[in-house]
């Protein structure tokens, strides 16, 4: 299936799709397989699999944390794509990799989307990439059947957001505020707005990010977006319990209560 | 040619690699910048507080003594080090706060990395009245202590910065992580001509008035114009200043690096003579990395030019042979340091020292009908505590 296809069912059932973000490597390389394992026994539609950087400037601390642990054990890109090559028979929900233009320019775009195609990749998500600089990198993903999944922000017009819209594939990543990723309490009171005008101009699944962190949170979205994103608040229990069976079994349990809340209610 | 062209590309080089968030923050700040451009009271209003506030013009100086002894070429020096808070920073903090003020901002915040883009957006803030927010990496708190203490002085609030490599490149990252989430009242100062479009441009503008007077000042001694322009370059501020207006004349135009202990080995902030292609901090522009893209800590003895990454206009420079980028040591910088300030009782800003060391290891292969013009981008009294431990090294 693919990432559309999962919105398009789960949606079509009355359901949410949460997608939970994990940093490749963090808090080992092993442990990602593993938790990917977790996300889909979870019941999650997706997982988007960020690859570290030096410089994350549109993260908050968590995410710079794990990034930061995921470098200094050597995780690359290269690495991170090999992974996933060897272990892909190990699930089967759509991955999409999140991760800053440099790393993946040095690799080569072009190989870049070869390699991705190769090792089970159905996206990317590149956040300090935005649409007047992603020609090229939109073409290849074409040509390789891969998505381009673009972000809007509450200070993106609508006007622009249609632009976005039309080079946007798999799903709309909507992110919740102005500001980086990291857990979050409260949202804005124009969240629901911004999202009821998005769907006016794209028939693209919604799917909402950055401060997510509980089920109460996919309740209080289930009726504005088709997904959720889950970065910041996983890692921080991944970063509370690193070791194997503590891992999966808080993890499950976290993702499993976001599920439930985004179940057909 | 005019560049940046519309996206911000100087050639290849330049662009806007930012979160969605920014984008609509940059075409404000561009479109502000353009009509302030055009815009006669700005443009006076600016004037007025460069003359009677900042001290310009700066002098055109001709270092007799330093010429003598090296006996080549005549060596003039652009004292940019004369203006207030000591560098050329001011001329660049002045216009954006101008410019901030124009569009409503409050709240202006800065990164750093040895203090004095710090100090003189502190002291521009001061002025009109502005909030005034200053990132900085711990090292560089450690380094700098004396400069923290005249931010607060001046009103500032200093931040310090603890992520990554806790220096200037880190200050950045968290200097665009508050803007992107107080992007209705703030404004961010990027101190030189780095990060996305349009702060290129509006930098360079800004600076530009070291080369126009420095041409008009070199014609009216000399009657022509030099033969060579030499400025050193972290970021690429004071010198893209001084070179552009220049950019299409008959000079040979040499921006000079931070070659810090070699750059053969791993310690330097050589980023144009030694670096590749990439994007760093919402640019596309050369940069040190490795061969995963990750961006490599730097190393030089002057803080201000301890940075991996460079602005683009230079990288466009330097394709395009329009200007040459070569590096000195760290040492080859002090002894300049020395060199200068026993011999012409002035001493220089340990970045200044950079291009100073360059020009007169070039002026001792000249004749002295030559001349050269050094850009003096700011003074040493900065950097007395670092040359004093570095004696004996």
């Amino acid at each position: 299936m693919n990432i559309r296809e999962v919105f398009e069912e789960r949606v079509s059932r009355g359901e949410r799709v949460i997608v939970p973000y994990i940093t490749a490597g963090f808090p080992g390389l092993e442990e990602t397989i593993e938790l990917i394992q977790v996300i889909e026994k979870a019941g999650c539609g997706i997982a988007e699999i960020g690859v570290p950087f030096s410089d994350p400037m549109a993260d908050g601390p968590t995410i710079q944390y794990s990034s930061q642990k995921a470098l200094e054990k050597g995780v690359t890109l290269g690495k991170t794509l090999s992974l996933l090559k060897r272990n892909r028979a190990k699930f089967h929900i759509p991955l999409v990799i999140m991760g800053y233009y440099n790393p993946f320019y040095q690799f080569g775009l072009e190989r870049l989307a070869k390699e991705a195609k190769e090792a089970g990749v159905q996206g990317f998500i590149i956040p300090d990439l935005p649409l007047e600089e992603a020609g090229e990198w939109v073409k290849l993903c074409r040509s390789h059947g891969l998505d381009t999944i673009f972000l809007v922000s509450p200070t993106t017009s609508l006007e622009r957001a249609e632009k976005i819209a039309k080079l946007c594939t798999g799903f709309l990543y909507c992110v919740s505020v102005t500001g980086v990723t990291g857990a979050r309490k409260e949202f804005p009171p124009y969240l629901k707005n911004y999202l009821e005008n998005l769907k006016k101009i794209t028939d693209l699944p919604r799917a909402v990010g950055f401060g997510i962190s509980s089920p109460e949170h996919i309740k209080m979205l289930y009726p504005h977006a088709e997904g959720m994103v889950v970065g910041s608040a996983l890692i921080e229990i991944i970063r509370k319990h690193p070791r194997p069976p503590q891992l999966r079994e808080k993890t499950a349990r976290f993702l499993g209560g976001l599920v439930q809340a985004a179940a057909k209610r | 040619m005019k560049y940046p062209d519309k996206k911000g590309r100087f050639g290849k080089f330049g662009g806007k690699f930012v979160p969605e968030t920014l984008i609509p923050l940059l075409e404000e700040l561009e479109s502000a910048y353009l009509a302030a451009r055009k815009d006669k009271e700005f443009r006076k209003e600016l004037n007025y507080y460069l003359r009677e506030y900042a001290g310009r013009p700066t002098p055109l100086y001709f270092a007799e003594r330093i010429s003598q002894k090296i006996g080549g070429a005549k060596i003039y020096l652009k004292r940019e080090d004369l203006l207030h808070t000591g560098a050329h920073k001011i001329n660049n903090t002045l216009g954006q706060v101008l410019l901030a003020r124009r569009m409503g901002k409050k709240r202006i915040i800065a990164e750093t990395g040895a203090g004095q883009h710090g100090v003189a957006t502190a002291t521009v803030c001061a002025l009109l009245g502005m909030e005034c927010l200053v990132y900085m990496g711990e090292v560089d708190i450690e380094r700098q202590k004396m400069n923290v203490f005249r931010m607060e002085l001046l009103g500032a609030k200093v931040v310090p910065v603890s992520s990554g490599s806790k220096t200037l490149k880190d200050a950045i990252n968290e200097a665009i992580r508050d803007w992107v989430t107080n992007v209705k009242t703030t404004h961010y100062l990027i101190g030189s001509v780095v990060g996305p479009h349009p702060y290129p441009l509006l930098v360079r503008d800004f600076q530009a008035v070291i080369g126009r007077e420095a041409k008009r000042q070199i014609l009216s001694k000399e009657g022509r114009l030099p033969d060579y322009l030499i400025a050193c370059v972290g970021g690429g501020s004071n010198s893209i200043g001084l070179f552009y207006p220049f950019r299409q004349d008959k000079v040979k135009i040499i921006g000079v690096e931070a070659g810090g202990y070699g750059v053969d080995t791993l310690k330097h902030a050589a980023t144009l003579v030694k670096g590749t292609p990439g994007v760093l901090h919402g640019a596309f522009s050369y940069l040190l990395q490795d061969k995963d893209g990750q961006i490599i800590e730097t190393h030089s003895v002057a803080p201000g030019l301890d940075y991996p990454g460079v602005g683009p206009e230079h990288s466009y420079f330097k394709d395009t042979r329009t200007a040459e980028y070569t590096a000195v040591t760290d040492q080859e910088a002090i002894e300049a340091f020395h060199t200068v300030s026993e011999v012409e009782g002035i001493i220089p800003a340990l970045e200044s020292a950079h291009a100073l060391a360059y020009a007169m290891k070039l002026s001792s292969r000249l004749s002295k009908d030559k001349i050269i013009i050094v850009n003096l981008s700011g003074r040493g009294d900065k950097d007395l505590e670092i040359v004093r431990e570095y004696v004996g090294k």
